[in-house]
């Protein structure tokens, strides 16, 4: 199979938004921009834990530790948020199935948490997880890592760091694609 | 009264539509009849049957007016096609002594729809302790004793019963339930009750309390008669007691000819009925049973209640069902359509048998010139949807609401007086 | 979901999806500092017991108020229950002043069907936390997940459930449940406390607990209630816990990874030794906490999503 041209829609509607390869230069570049914003490895650095949001969120945290520990030498704990039981639009669809929440190595207190997920949109799944993340204690700070902003924020949030800004219309769909669940790498519009 | 002419009937569904002449309330003629001034009912080729005979119903009055009176008990009679109706002895107070009989006959016939026939109790507050004083209810006229609703479940108490009955020229109706088997029993013990947790109602009580009768009646020389007969064995029982020369009688409900405990799913107490909804293969033989004889006759146990003491948790609901409305679409549907009786049949079981067993001279009686004219007048081919709160009853407990059942009363005379005409009381 | 009123019947993929529910929020709440999760905030829950059992209505009640439901206990006495209301007008009232779930326990067989029909209008939730000897579906869905812990998929498992399989809704709805998630069910007790038809259930019937127990991956004790002690059923207590009762010898047989289960209250010394109700192969405290998460899941499954029209 021919590899698909950049903006090209294919027969199924689908417009290719970053390849394979950009997905990784952006996780690359996101990484940087954490190791030097958060002066990690620095002596009064506070400690940092990147939390996932499942279900993408959580592969996401996961490649960003690896690629941190392999540009600064730190290994940064991970762990996972389901934001599921906090969500406030619960009663607006069935009934979602619950995702695991598993807090990284030494908890959260103190912690600088950045938060991953990969998609943000409206800011309620946001919204969600900050209200999650205290019921499991007192975070120092907590950030917010994005691999891609389509925009449409229905609350003040915002991200610290963007993989990809994308504008959309409000009925787009925007899928990110990772091997863990689909087989490749990818961001789509759908 | 003026003459009545039934025009285009069909006696026993049998020969071409004819026509009947009734003067004085006795049948004058059939065929060509001819009166001046006389009224006239169109048969339209309808059946026409000797009027039905319930031995077994519940008017309520006196005690619980609030879910049917003798008045509305007999009209859903006459609208059901019914020209006598037994008025079971448990009321409030109970039916135990000559007061309250005369009362219950005089009201009956104050209303005038129907020949309202006392119950009179076995034994004294349907306690099934001591003997009610049955010699003088039958001086009052009292033709049949039942404690029904509770088993006489003494067998000394039931022999003396039968003994004693024996110079009234009386008969005494069990409600065969031997009491120690049915503690706390809802619903007939089989698969169903088990899977919904409903306490057992084994079909053992019922053949052995039967089996029991039938041999004091026996040894005893008496009449027994058995009062909703719902089990296969019961039948048996029956079979093997009436080979064996006992004056034994039977009677099946409309309810145990069509429904099952497949019904009981939804735990809508409407369903709830003692003895209560068996299996199929029940329903099945006791078809059999009543087309054979084994089972003498249909009685309905129509047994109004009150809406809070049915729409409730299963448990607290009053067991019953209304019946009289609906008796006769209920044996077209399981007997006639099924091919098991033919109208002769019918005639035999809601009326012949019904009125011999009783010892009614004028009722069940031959559709002949010279005989009182209490007559049904039934269209074979009319289809008609239940509508309990349409009924007459006050109650509307009826299992069968929303369904389409067969045949329908045109008419009912009373001694040649029309009682229901087209679904309605005459004004 | 609508309703939960038994287990008979229910989508084996229902069950897993509550029992998996049950599980992440055993695991969400695990360690954390605050207890309460947001997501029923605002729905009213109103439990209903016409019989005494704390243990069920507590359990329930935590469910709720970790979920943030409002909670509100009703018992038959002391309110319009003892004096006559209806259990139809007291449940009319209660969907009337509000409860977006009613959950009920009674006497009555069919009491929370019964419920469900005349709630229809008002879109309340019921949950049947046990009716007479019908059944308790959350008990079978607490034991389901207690053993899923313990054993992991269900599929083929020997489970037997011993003792008064007749008056027991916990039995009836482990029958229905246990099945649908594939195990392989014994019944186990004397003719006199095994229902009318049972040949026809999907499960073996055994009366020798000892032929049973070397191939079993758990066994489930069921209550002997005092009331049947002395209906005759068996000739007495004493008889009872010879033939049924599992004793510490009885343990010996089972294998080592088996699991013991009892819905409790427990007879100790008649139904189970002590030794073996306080052995590590008792579940039987795992059964209670597993009970708060299964009964949150239950309410996340009929109440954390959009209206359904039932």
């Amino acid at each position: 199979m021919a590899p698909r041209q950049r903006g090209a829609t294919d027969p199924a509607g689908e417009r290719e938004l970053l390849s394979a390869g950009d997905v990784a230069r952006t996780v690359a570049r996101m990484a940087h921009q954490i190791i030097e914003k958060t002066a990690l490895g620095a002596p009064s650095a506070p400690a940092v834990v990147l939390m996932g949001i499942p279900s993408r969120g959580a592969p996401l945290a996961r490649r960003l530790a690896v690629r941190i520990a392999e540009f600064a030498g730190v290994e940064v704990p991970t762990g996972t948020l389901d934001v599921t039981l906090y969500r406030d639009d619960l009663r607006r669809g069935p009934t979602r199935p619950l995702e695991a929440t598993k807090l990284p190595e030494g908890g959260v207190d103190d912690k600088l948490v950045i938060l991953v997920d990969d998609v943000l949109f409206s800011g309620r799944t946001i919204r969600a997880a900050l209200d999650a993340l205290r019921d499991h204690g007192r975070p120092r700070a907590v950030q917010l890592a994005v691999l891609v902003d389509r925009g449409h924020r229905e609350l003040p949030i915002r991200a610290d760091y963007v993989g990809k800004n994308v504008p959309t219309a409000r009925t787009e769909e925007v899928h990110v694609l990772l091997e863990e669940f689909d087989q490749r790498d990818g961001v789509v519009l759908r | 009264m003026n003459p009545l002419i039934l025009k285009g009937v069909r006696p026993y569904g049998e020969g071409d539509p004819t026509d009947v002449l009734i003067r004085d309330g006795v049948i004058a003629a059939i065929g060509s009849v001819e009166a001046e001034d006389a009224e006239v009912v169109e048969g339209n080729g309808a059946v026409l049957l000797p009027g039905f005979v319930d031995l077994h119903t519940h008017l309520r009055e006196p005690g619980r007016e609030d879910t049917e009176t003798i008045a509305t008990g007999s009209a859903a009679a006459a609208l059901g096609g019914y020209t006598a109706v037994f008025a079971m002895a448990n009321t409030n107070p109970v039916a135990d002594n000559e007061v309250v009989v005369q009362h219950v006959a005089r009201r009956g016939r104050e209303v005038g729809l129907v020949d309202v026939h006392p119950v009179g109790a076995v034994t004294v507050g349907l306690e099934g302790v001591k003997l009610a004083e049955l010699g003088t209810m039958a001086r009052a006229g009292v033709r049949v004793f039942s404690d029904d609703g509770h088993c006489v479940h003494d067998p000394l108490i039931m022999r003396r019963a039968l003994e004693y009955s024996k110079a009234l020229d009386v008969v005494v109706a069990q409600h065969a339930e031997e009491p120690r088997l049915t503690v706390g029993a809802q619903a007939h013990e089989g698969e169903q009750a088990s899977r919904l947790g409903l306490q057992g109602w084994p079909a053992a009580a019922e053949e052995s309390i039967v089996a029991r009768d039938c041999l004091l009646a026996l040894h005893a020389g008496a009449r027994l008669h058995v009062c909703h007969v719902s089990t296969t064995g019961t039948a048996d029982v029956l079979r093997w007691a009436k080979a064996r020369g006992t004056d034994v009688s039977a009677e099946v409900t409309p309810h145990h000819l069509l429904l099952t405990d497949e019904r009981l799913e939804t735990y809508d107490p409407v369903n709830k009925v003692n003895p209560p909804l068996r299996t199929a293969a029940d329903v099945h033989k006791l078809r059999e049973a009543l087309a054979e004889g084994v089972i003498d006759c249909v009685a309905t146990d129509h047994a109004p209640h009150a809406v809070q003491d049915k729409d409730c948790e299963w448990s607290a609901a009053r067991p019953g069902m209304l019946g009289l409305q609906t008796a006769l679409s209920i044996v077209v549907e399981t007997m006639v359509r099924t091919g098991l009786l033919d109208w002769r049949g019918v005639a035999r079981v809601m009326s012949e048998r019904p009125a011999e067993i009783a010892g009614l001279p004028d009722q069940g009686r031959p559709i002949e010139v010279g005989e009182p004219a209490n007559l049904t007048l039934v269209d074979p081919d009319a289809t008609w949807t239940v509508r309990g709160a349409e009924f007459a009853s006050i109650a509307v407990n009826t299992p069968f609401e929303g369904m389409e059942l067969p045949g329908a009363v045109v008419a009912t005379l009373l001694r040649g007086r029309v009682t229901a005409v087209g679904g309605r009381i005459p004004a | 979901m609508k309703h939960l009123l038994s287990t008979e019947g229910i989508d084996p993929a229902q069950a897993t999806a509550i029992l998996d529910t049950a599980a992440s929020l055993k695991q969400a709440l695990e360690g954390r500092e605050v207890r309460k999760l947001p997501t029923l905030r605002g729905r009213t829950v109103i439990t209903m017991f016409f019989e005494n059992s704390t243990r069920t209505r507590v359990s329930f009640e935590i469910a709720g108020k970790w979920m943030s439901a409002d909670v509100v206990n009703v018992s038959a006495s002391g309110s319009s229950v003892s004096k006559g209301e209806s259990l139809r007008d007291t449940a009319l009232t209660l969907a009337a002043a509000g409860a977006d779930c009613v959950i009920v326990r009674h006497p009555a067989s069919g009491a929370a069907h019964r419920l469900a029909g005349w709630l229809r209008e008002a879109g309340t939730s019921v949950v049947n936390a046990g009716d007479g000897m019908h059944e308790h579906p959350t008990q079978a869905l607490l034991d389901a997940a207690t053993l899923r812990e313990r054993l992991g998929d269900l599929r083929d498992r020997r489970i037997a459930i011993v003792g008064d399989v007749l008056h027991s809704r916990v039995a009836r709805s482990n029958v229905h449940l246990l099945t649908a998630l594939g195990a392989d069910v014994t019944l186990v007790a004397p003719p006199t406390l095994l229902p009318v038809g049972v040949e026809n259930w999907p499960v073996t019937v055994s009366h020798e607990l000892d032929a049973e127990l070397p191939s079993l991956d758990a066994v489930m004790l069921l209550r002997v209630q005092a009331e049947r002690m002395h209906g005759g059923f068996f000739p007495s207590a004493r008889e009872y816990s010879i033939a049924y009762g599992l004793s510490e010898n009885r343990l010996k047989l089972l294998p080592e990874h088996a699991v013991v289960l009892h819905p409790g209250p427990m007879l100790r010394g008649m139904e189970i030794a002590s030794a073996v109700a306080d052995s590590p192969r008792a579940a039987i405290t795992d059964q209670v906490r597993n009970g708060v998460h299964v009964r949150m899941a239950v309410l996340y499954h009929l109440l954390a999503h959009e209206e359904e029209t039932a």
